[in-house]
């Protein structure tokens, strides 16, 4: 019989390997962590086999390595480098095709990318709140994003919790985790030590309880249950890293701060920061025609607030300078996401840290907001950006 | 619907190595459709018999490096209705704008066995520093992709799908992992505009900068990261000091990291 949220069970890798054979046999393309160009990236796997065993992530402010560690872990590392960003909200989607008819178009083909369900496996608690972002923002009312829900509605989540933190990650501070809050279909946590390798595992919604119905599982002694409740609390005791409590209020204060300027001093507006987080949703939407002229297609592309084009209106780009840019995502993302959509915009992971290529840190900034506040030069107005000051930015 | 009279393209080679224009052959299943949609009139690579001007769109590869150049172009411009420039050549005067930091007279006496033969222009630059340029398509070669793209939208009066920002965004668009983060590599991708689709990266090498600098080039932050990599001075200016060295913001950096 199901067995819904309190019920704990244990089985070991090969159940696991079944579990990811079950669900490619329903149907599913299974996403997990995988190595690839020396990090753990997310892609299809087709057995365990595929996982990260013995690898371990060195996650710091612009520096990622890998360390073996020789232990058989499957989920030993932190995040992967990119989140599921990718396979629910893919960097390119065609919206439509278009043919000439007459002096107008006519539409042939609305999205639809025809992926197969999806099942993630090894989703972290920062990452379930990623995705709780994304919901938000494309299942409003009045605005709602179709392919994202077809994919979101479809995919099975597999959450796996985390035994340590890296260097960059300060979920606890956001409340996101490391504890797997609810929101999965089935929460593993793996433990590996010299006498076993088992995953405890329980469902969190009816399709995970009716897998595990289809593994052969134990139940696990009161001393493993107790092992694996431990670890979050030890990956939390590992943080060092922490976001502000205060950083909306500090954050809608410090528009004029002169620190901006000093970040504009080391930020690239490469827009990496954007691209890897799992909660930056911008998109641009581009016409192409081919060359008679007769087929046109509409693009839906990843887009970042980095890029100059981002802030384009009549009369210019608004964002001309890098202070003015890394402003507006750090205050969208961690102050005025509220306002919009009710939840931080951040949830702690730390990717932006990690991916930056020269290491700006987003809660480090936060402090050396907090602190220049009082020495700001409010109402100065050195931010304050026209289109016409095109020249100065840099 | 009647058929629109087709327009005709010259394409134009300047000191280059062909292989922009070359993209325009390489278009291979596209390329019927280029020739149903302009009337190719002016392209030594590919045709027999160049027709006269005037010519609707000139694609224009290749730096200015002679004084034979710089009268050709002239020439150029006043037959062309649209001038497009292809390449780091053409939009930034290339590799051989190398010469441009040194005495160009000591690379003639070392490389050419009759150096009295050699006529030749102390620098090297780029068309839009002699005549006005409608379009500038970078690259090294350019992406044929774009070429196509700038072609599709000037053959149907809009404005090209070129981005000028990171190949940052369409490296992480494509999925590679960073070079520079997870491998220490120095990559040039932060300040080099996108284009190539993440060439480099994606065999796990840094980017060398074929597109030139972006909009915003944070150059000296990425030099000073450079710099934390391990690389000295002279790598430093060496990075910036490659197909396109002689733009703007790729030569300013360099300059600072010796001459
Ligand atoms: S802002 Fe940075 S830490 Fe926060 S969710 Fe995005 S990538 Fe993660
Ligand atoms: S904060 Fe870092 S990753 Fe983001 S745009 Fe600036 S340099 Fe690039």
């Amino acid at each position: 019989m199901t067995r819904i949220s309190g019920t704990k069970v244990v089985f070991g890798r090969p159940e696991l390997d079944r579990l990811i054979a079950l669900l490619r046999a329903d149907g599913y393309r299974v996403i997990g962590p995988c190595i690839a160009d020396g990090a753990v990236v997310y892609d299809e796997v087709t057995s365990t086999e595929d996982l990260p065993e013995g690898w371990r992530d060195d996650s710091q402010p612009g520096r990622y390595r890998l360390d073996a560690t020789g232990d058989g872990e499957l989920f030993g590392y932190g995040l992967g480098a990119q989140g599921w960003k990718r396979f629910l909200y893919p960097p390119r989607q065609m919206l439509f095709r278009a043919e000439k008819a007459g002096r107008g178009f006519r539409i042939q083909q609305r999205d639809d990318d025809g992926t197969p369900p999806l099942a993630f496996l090894g989703v972290r608690a920062c990452e379930l709140a990623a995705i709780g972002v994304f919901d938000r923002v494309f299942h409003q009312k009045g605005f709602e994003e179709p392919g994202y829900l077809r994919r979101r509605t479809d995919a099975l989540v597999i959450a796996v919790e985390c035994a340590r933190a890296a260097d960059s990650c300060f979920c606890v501070s956001m409340h996101t985790g490391p504890a797997l809050p609810a929101g999965y279909d089935l929460r593993l946590n793996e433990v590996v030590d010299g006498t076993r390798h088992v995953f405890v595992a329980e469902a969190g919604s009816e399709r995970g309880a009716a897998l595990l119905d289809r593994l052969s599982v134990d139940v696990p002694p009161p001393a493993l249950v107790a092992e694996a409740a431990g670890q979050a609390e030890a990956a939390s005791r590992q943080q060092r890293r922490r976001m502000d409590p205060d950083v909306a209020g500090i954050l809608a204060r410090s528009l004029e701060s002169n620190h901006w300027e000093e970040v504009a001093k080391r930020c690239l507006t490469c827009g990496n920061c954007t691209m890897v987080c799992p909660t930056c949703f911008c998109t641009t939407v581009e016409d192409v025609t081919d060359l008679s002229g007769n087929n046109a297609e509409r693009w839906r592309t990843w887009d970042s607030c980095f890029t100059i084009d981002y802030s384009h209106i009549a009369g210019g780009a608004l964002r001309q300078k890098a202070s003015s840019r890394y402003r507006q995502w750090m205050t969208h993302k961690l102050s005025t996401w509220h306002q919009q959509f009710g939840v931080s915009g951040c949830v702690g992971c730390g990717r932006c840290i990690t991916w930056c290529p020269v290491g700006i840190d987003i809660t480090e900034e936060a402090a050396a907001l907090a602190q220049a506040e009082g020495t700001s030069a409010a109402g100065q107005g050195h931010l304050a950006e026209s289109p016409g000051d095109a020249g100065q930015g840099r | 619907m009647a058929p629109r009279k087709r327009p005709k393209l010259a394409v134009w080679k300047f000191s280059s190595c062909d292989g922009c224009q070359l993209s325009l052959l390489d278009c291979e299943e596209d390329l019927l459709a280029i020739s149903e949609a302009v009337d190719i009139s002016y392209f030594l690579e590919a045709t027999r018999k160049p027709a006269k001007g005037p010519y609707d769109i000139s694609l224009v590869e290749g730096s200015i490096a002679t004084a034979h150049d710089v009268e050709t172009i002239r020439q150029v411009r006043r037959q062309s209705r649209t001038l497009i420039t292809i390449g780091a050549c053409a939009t930034a005067g290339g590799v051989q704008a190398l010469r441009n930091f040194k005495n160009v007279k000591s690379f003639i006496s070392r490389v050419y066995a009759h150096p009295e033969f050699i006529e030749t222009l102390d620098q090297s630059s780029p068309i839009s520093d002699l005549v006005a340029v409608d379009f500038e398509l970078r690259g090294c070669p350019v992406n044929k992709a774009q070429l196509l793209e700038v072609l599709s939208a000037t053959l149907n009066g809009r404005k090209p799908n070129v981005h000028k920002h990171a190949e940052c965004i369409e490296c992480k668009m494509r999925g590679n992992v960073c070079v520079t983060v997870a491998k220490g590599e120095p990559c040039l991708g932060p300040v080099v505009q996108a284009g190539c689709g993440g060439l480099c990266p994606s065999v796990g090498r840094g980017c060398f900068g074929c597109f030139g600098p972006t909009e915003t080039p944070n150059t000296a932050a990425l030099a000073e990261k450079f710099a934390a990599l391990g690389l000295d001075p002279r790598d430093i200016q060496r990075q910036f000091r490659g197909l396109n060295a002689n733009a703007e913001a790729f030569r300013k950096e360099s300059e600072r990291h010796g001459n």
